[in-house]
């Protein structure tokens, strides 16, 4: 028999980031139960490393912005994948969220006027990113950690969630382990929330931190519920090359906002080559332009190096691959440049971008308003995630929410920057405020004992194997660097197909791992129970890049080059078979309604 | 590719000892990278917390030959390679295992401290104004990652054990930022008092020199929270006053 301690609420969150706080705060003010799981302590999940800001159509600085061009900027950066409802709940509610943060401490940058300031960014028509320098993450969450700890909601840091638990057709809670001590927890809830992030440890180059092993989309997953876009994986242009040790952490895209620009190693400002011709129109010509666009005119156009990110990743991965990029692999970065434009430009930078410098110089040693920065791709998000409703946040599984990163919809086939953190605060809250009317609605579960005992045996099996058995960390080195290799920002059939096969040797390699030392804080062990979730994320994200056979924002096939308009039609939904294998389907896109195709073609 | 010996301390709440692994490090390397390195080759149950890797988070904080810092930022070429580089716990909190510690009672005192409470707002959205040389003060405090370095070094907390009577440096800066808040309308002065006992920090500025976030704790935070106290309690003028008139 496993032992194992009881909690029992109405809701229970998985994940304390953004939106998980949302979520946890919004279900707690209207009167739940509610429990909060995190893997780390609390305060610092991923939402704490984003920098550039949170989009939100306030108009403070810009007063021709308003929720319909920001509905019509994430819907065309997300190349029309869109759930049309999320981007227009989204594109609304946007501005109470961040006017809500404001309510409960947050300081962001002001302008002169003294409201919230805010910043340009790739693929957004007007400056719209409320932000605090380049730490909004850090502002973000620690707002709503310090205003949640007082709604009533209890946290249970450093806890991983093995498994969803069911009664019958519903979820009835989750069943995982302390981290600090191996102690096997149960949690029983009337519903349960998904706010657990990403899937960026798949990759061996990514901005992503050991967290991020897909927990969400595996657990739902399992559970029998719809994941949908699994093939629009985010390569963030802009992730540090040199040193190694570095390689992948993130360099904002308030860095091109603010006046910076990309070159290759001839000092060609390349992103001029190539602009896209659904942007051409909202793009300026020559970089006097682009440069008044980043100070504030209104009547330039915004410079190339502000298109959207898969467009972006793919010019500099052209360069590179054409031998025309830096020494450690890259292309240059550089906003030092300022320097002709501006008398205070060091001062200016040091101001603008302040954990940038930081960063460079603690790292690189690379003063970085004097020099330019060597930068590439980075798998930095997931697009696709659990399928969900757009109005609740609730996934096919009945009582099972989700939100932020491991929801899909509301991005797409390619997220705007900025449009993360207003999704966590948004569709989060939502999550919160409908799993706890369906706690209210719904009664007490049945937990099923057999599932426990199961969980709980395979859970130590790693402890107990011997004799050919190999430790967790090399199959996962190997997991990420086939993943990047084959099944990254350039993708084919050929390649993905032996992906595939690899992902299977992989998979028994995971049933032979084996872990040695006590339970207590070991990080083999917790990297040995994460691999399974990464390799259920793997093989769903290699299955619909197979499956998608045209290019289309973050996914690009070098066999389909061209966008197809009939793959415009549908999104994949993958969910688990009868038999246990992993089955796909194209769904129809539901039609959008003619006021707002009216106000896409507004805004075109 | 040189080679360097990181002697960890390996162990837990009923004790343990120095462990020397040596592994091969490369340019540009920092500390963390060096111990993940040890934990994937050599020491797949060593207990390590990290999370983003570049000092945003402040998990990894730990003391590098006997300094406290982020290992995510302490460079291997700022450290000599020819001795042993030590990597310990924080020493102010309890030990879980390895370089993992207890610092839930960080959590605890945050709890007690009162919550921002925002004036009524200043316009019909719900929003306020505010100007960027009214808040300037208070983002420098909220640049904190909580990593409680200042926490660990502070000697209050460290070789005198007040943990039941001072709130130490990091809620001394975040109790700043609410009571310097602009909106702010609650009042935190007789708990620095009373019960978060302020007056126990004589000013060694430990806790300035090791912050990562380069916050001037000393001078910007506490300085004027002990001020605010004098001020409220100890101000000679106002003694008088409430004698004569019995106030």
């Amino acid at each position: 028999m496993a032992e194992y301690q009881t909690h029992t609420y109405d809701v229970l969150v998985l994940g304390a980031g953004g939106s998980g706080l949302s979520a946890a705060i919004k279900a707690s003010t209207d009167g739940a139960r509610v429990g909060v799981i995190t893997k780390s302590l609390l305060g610092k999940a991923h939402t704490v490393m984003a920098e550039g800001g949170v989009a939100a159509a306030l108009a403070n600085v810009d007063e021709r912005d308003n929720w319909k061009v920001h509905f019509a900027d994430t819907m065309r950066g997300g190349q029309y994948l869109n759930n049309w409802r999320m981007a227009e709940l989204h594109a609304k509610e946007a501005p109470d969220r961040v006017r809500e943060l404001e309510a409960w401490g947050a300081v962001f940058d002001r302008t002169p006027q003294g409201r919230i300031l805010q910043r340009n960014f790739g693929g957004h028509r007007y400056p719209r990113l409320a932000h605090v320098g380049d730490r909004t993450g850090l502002e973000m969450i620690r707002t709503l950690q310090d205003h949640g700890i007082h709604q009533g909601m209890e946290v249970h840091m450093e806890t991983t969630v093995l498994t969803l638990l069911l009664d019958g057709g519903r979820v009835a809670g989750a069943f995982g382990y302390d981290r600090e001590r191996g102690r096997f927890l149960l949690f029983r809830a009337k519903a349960v929330v998904l706010a657990t992030g990403g899937i960026g440890r798949a990759y061996r180059i990514t901005s992503n931190s050991w967290e991020y092993t897909g927990d969400g989309h595996a657990l739902a997953y399992h559970a029998g519920a719809d994941l949908m876009d699994m093939e629009f994986v985010q390569f963030h242009p802009t992730g540090m090359v040199w040193p190694p040790s570095v390689q992948g952490i993130l360099v904002t895209e308030g860095v091109r906002g603010e006046g910076g620009v990309l070159r290759n190693k001839e000092g060609r400002r390349f992103m001029f080559d190539d602009i896209p011709e659904n942007y051409r129109n909202q793009t300026a010509d020559n970089p006097e332009e682009g440069w008044r666009y980043t100070q504030g005119d209104r009547n330039s156009r915004r410079p190339p190096e502000l298109l959207t990110r898969d467009h972006v990743a793919r010019c500099i991965v052209r360069e590179i691959k054409a031998g025309r990029g830096s020494p450690h692999g890259g292309v240059y970065l550089d906003i030092s440049w300022i320097k002709e434009k501006l008398s205070n430009s060091e001062e200016h930078i040091k101001r603008k971008l302040p954990s940038m410098y930081h960063q460079f110089k603690q790292l690189a040693d690379i003063d970085i308003t004097k020099e330019p920065m060597e930068i590439g791709p980075t798998t930095h998000y997931v697009m696709g995630g659990v399928k969900v409703d757009a109005e609740t946040q609730m996934s096919t599984l009945p009582g099972l929410f989700a939100a932020g990163e491991c929801a899909a919809g509301l991005h797409g086939a390619n997220r705007l920057g900025g449009n993360s953190l207003s999704d966590l605060l948004v569709f989060g809250r939502r999550a919160g405020e409908y799993a706890a009317c369906f706690a209210k609605e719904h009664g007490e579960t049945a937990i099923d004992s057999a599932q426990i005992e199961r969980i709980s045996r395979e859970a130590l099996e790693p402890f107990e194997r011997r004799g050919a058995a190999e430790g967790p960390y090399q199959i996962q080195h190997d997991l990420q660097n086939m993943m990047q290799d084959e099944v990254g920002i350039v993708r084919n059939e050929h390649e993905m197909k032996h992906a595939l096969q690899g992902l299977a040797s992989l998979r028994e390699r995971v049933r032979r791992v084996a872990v040695y030392g006590n339970r207590e804080f070991n990080s083999g062990w917790h990297t040995a129970l994460d691999l399974t979730n990464l390799l259920t994320v793997s093989e769903a994200v290699t299955r619909a890049a197979l499956d998608r056979q045209e290019s289309r924002g973050a996914h690009f096939r070098e066999d389909f080059p061209e966008k197809d308009p009939e793959a415009a039609k549908f999104n994949i939904v993958v969910r688990q078979g009868r038999d246990g294998e992993m089955q796909l389907e194209r769904q129809p896109i539901s039609e959008i309604p003619a006021e707002l195709k009216q106000v896409i073609e507004e805004m075109r | 590719m040189a080679g360097a010996t990181f002697r960890i301390w390996r162990g837990d709440a009923k004790g343990g000892k120095f462990q020397d692994y040596t592994t091969e490090v490369a340019e540009g390397m920092v500390v963390l990278d060096g111990v993940l390195k040890v934990q994937a080759e050599q020491a797949n149950d060593m207990a390590v917390r990290w999370n983003c890797k570049c000092g945003k988070c402040g998990s990894c904080s730990a003391e590098i030959n006997g300094k406290p810092k982020l290992m995510c930022m302490t460079r291997l070429n700022s450290l000599s390679l020819d001795e042993p580089i030590t990597v310990e716990p924080m020493r102010t909190f309890p030990s879980i295992k390895d370089l993992v510690t207890d610092v839930s009672w960080n959590y605890r005192v945050k709890q007690g401290i009162k919550k921002f409470t925002p004036r009524k707002p200043d316009f019909e959205d719900g929003t306020w104004k505010m100007g960027q040389k009214d808040v300037n003060r208070i983002q420098e405090f909220r640049k904190c990652i909580e990593c409680y370095l200042c926490q660990d070094v502070c000697h209050v907390l460290r070789e005198h054990r007040k943990f039941d009577e001072f709130a130490g440096p990091r809620f001394f800066v975040h109790t700043a930022a609410l009571e310097m808040h602009p909106l702010d309308t609650q009042n935190r002065v007789a708990d620095l008092k009373d019960k978060h006992n302020v007056g126990y920090c004589n000013i060694t500025k430990c806790c300035r020199s090791v912050c990562p976030e380069e916050i001037v704790i000393t001078e910007n935070a506490i300085i004027p929270l002990k001020e605010r106290v004098v001020d409220e309690y100890y101000d000679p003028l106002r003694k008088m006053v409430m004698k004569i008139f019995g106030a």
